[in-house]
């Protein structure tokens, strides 16, 4: 990743540095070792142990038996669970669309902010961020409950005649899901507006071009990366946030992660929910690959 | 450049409005006498009285907190010792190392949830806050170790080269140069964690075990099992606090901030 940029320091100019180097080097694996253990046991040995598990048969209470088998995988191809991860995926499509709709016009106009505005939208953004996620989802049920306040209004002015109930049901959660993410394609594009150089817009509206061309060719090609991660950014979680399918879908829409969680906990399926996380985790990462090749970036913007 | 016309403000102020109707929604009927949201049934404070008196929540805000900490101090000693020492020794085994650390924050939560419940009964740790902690510490550490190598890679060591010509030990270098340029970097990174590790419901749910309750998910628990207006007055109190926590963040920040401008400026 990044490490490769910064290798190879100053040591072969400068002798004298070579030594400086060398004393440093000295007990420097002692720092590594944290990193390299805690990573090995706690996130490369687990994500092996899914693999493992997802093909072994299923035990009668909790585990596994050794016994290799590929009957989860197929399993996941029943149209049951099949139509899970499409749907799942379509879930977070829409909401990710939904997602860049919002946020880029939102990035791009708080990076042309002044200064002090910027500061101020700032904070504004944070504070719901830094909120709890349930209890913002929370305010959504307030809002869509029958004969909630979204009712009353929509009453009130005789738009609709009966209350919509508008809680349980997909367009609640896909507003759950825009409401919960919006904050992080907003701050990716922020920061790569932000860092862009304006005058760039300016020469090419003096040599001539469109408003539209000139955002076309320079502002958008410049604001691209910041896009891309915040579409990778919103996808991948939209995938796995099963508490909004939860809270403001009922038990109506079931996604991926409702699956998997209900398969550990009242399934007690080991097995079966470790090869759907292995499905999953498979298609996140196509998604990031594909962010990688399209923006020759492995960091994601936007997030620190 | 500034903006010129209105469509963009007013578009941005739509946004904003939208944002914070839940937010102003969930205060307004915190106060509210009834039990259920769509009647208005007179100002209230028995919600309130009900919160304080709550030991339940009380005891899930303890674990939060505890935890939250705890998650933050082991990510700043794996992220930041981490950073620097890839820093220094560089080796091929880095960039592996790297890429599987950053990993818990690159998938669906509900995968590293799966995951960790399944190794954790397989290595036999008693469920509970030592399991919370090191799920919590796992995606906090992205964050402090990003922060810190981003910091590192743009900054100039040739301050602590003059530390060490000067006579300086390692130790001492790193106590007085190292550690004060990388600050700003861990605290950054250490707000992000604490922010993520206190609002996590979808890991902690699969590794919390049956005794200890975080936060998130007693509310969790509660909001699906009915109407629940003592969570509105916890949202409102939780908010209150993140509103004073920011200001202050923002006061402190904007004095320290001119004196670190120039080297901010610096650093891009």
């Amino acid at each position: 990743m990044a490490s490769k940029k910064a290798q190879k320091p100053q040591t072969s100019e400068n002798p004298e540095l070579t030594g400086l180097t060398g004393r440093k080097k000295k007990g420097s694996w002692l720092l590594l070792l944290p990193i390299y253990l805690f990573t090995l046991i706690f996130v490369f040995a687990p994500l092996v142990y899914m693999v493992f598990l997802s093909f072994m048969s299923r035990a009668e209470v909790w585990g596994y038996v050794p016994e290799f088998t590929l009957d989860n995988y197929k399993r996941i191809l029943e149209p049951l669970y099949f139509n899970t991860f499409v749907d799942s995926l379509k879930l977070a499509l829409i909401s990710t669309v939904a997602i860049m709709a919002i946020g880029y016009p939102f990035g791009y106009f708080m990076a042309r902010m002044s200064a002090a505005w910027k500061k101020r939208m700032m904070f504004l953004l944070m504070l719901p961020f830094w909120t709890s996620t349930l209890i913002r989802i929370n305010g959504w049920i307030i809002v869509f409950r029958s004969n909630g306040v979204l009712d009353k209004i929509l009453m009130g002015l005789h738009i609709t005649e009966k209350p919509l109930k508008l809680l349980y049901t997909y367009p609640a959660v896909v507003v759950g899901m825009i409401y919960v993410l919006v904050p992080f394609m907003i701050l990716s594009v922020y920061s790569s507006a932000e860092k862009m150089d304006w005058s760039l817009v300016e020469a090419a509206r003096d040599l001539g071009a469109s408003r539209r061309q000139a955002f076309c060719s320079i502002t958008f090609v410049h604001t691209l990366p910041g896009l891309l991660s915040g579409t990778i950014l919103t996808f991948v979680p939209s995938m796995g946030l099963f508490f909004i399918a939860d809270i403001l879908g009922g038990n109506k829409i079931v996604l991926v992660g409702n699956v998997i969680q209900e398969q550990l906990t009242k399934g007690r399926n080991l097995p079966f929910a470790a090869a759907l996380s292995v499905v999953l985790l498979v298609l996140t990462s196509l998604f990031i690959r594909a962010y990688q090749k399209i923006s020759h970036s492995s960091e994601l913007e936007g997030l620190y | 450049m500034k903006i010129k016309s209105k469509a963009p403000w007013i578009y941005m102020a739509v946004i904003m409005v939208i944002t914070y109707i839940p937010i102003v929604l969930t205060v307004v009927y915190s106060f509210n006498e009834s039990k259920i949201t769509s009647i208005w049934g007179g100002f209230s404070l028995t919600w309130y009285e009900q919160l304080f008196r709550d030991r339940d929540l009380a005891e899930a805000l303890r674990n939060s907190l505890v935890l939250a900490g705890l998650s933050c101090l082991s990510a700043v000693v794996i992220g930041t010792t981490g950073a620097i020492g890839m820093d220094r020794w560089k080796n091929r085994f880095n960039s592996v190392v790297s890429y599987f650390s950053l990993i818990p924050i690159m998938i669906p939560e509900i995968i590293l949830g799966m995951v960790f419940l399944a190794a954790f009964s397989l290595m036999n740790l008693p469920f509970g806050m030592l399991t919370l902690v090191i799920a919590h510490t796992t995606f906090c550490v992205p964050y402090v170790f990003m922060t810190v190598r981003a910091r590192l890679a743009g900054m100039d060591h040739s301050t602590e080269e003059a530390a060490r010509d000067l006579g300086a030990t390692g130790l001492r270098t790193f106590w007085d140069i190292t550690l004060p340029a990388l600050l700003p970097a861990i605290w950054s990174g250490v707000l992000l964690s604490f922010a993520m590790s206190f609002d996590d419901v979808v890991i902690s749910i699969f590794v919390t075990g049956a005794t200890v309750n975080t936060l998130p998910i007693k509310i969790y628990t509660r909001m699906k099992t009915g109407v629940t207006p003592e969570i509105n007055a916890l949202a409102t109190v939780l908010l209150a606090a993140t509103i004073a926590i920011l200001l202050l963040a923002g006061a402190l920040g904007s004095q320290r901030g001119r004196a670190g401008k120039k080297e901010e400026e610096l650093r891009r």
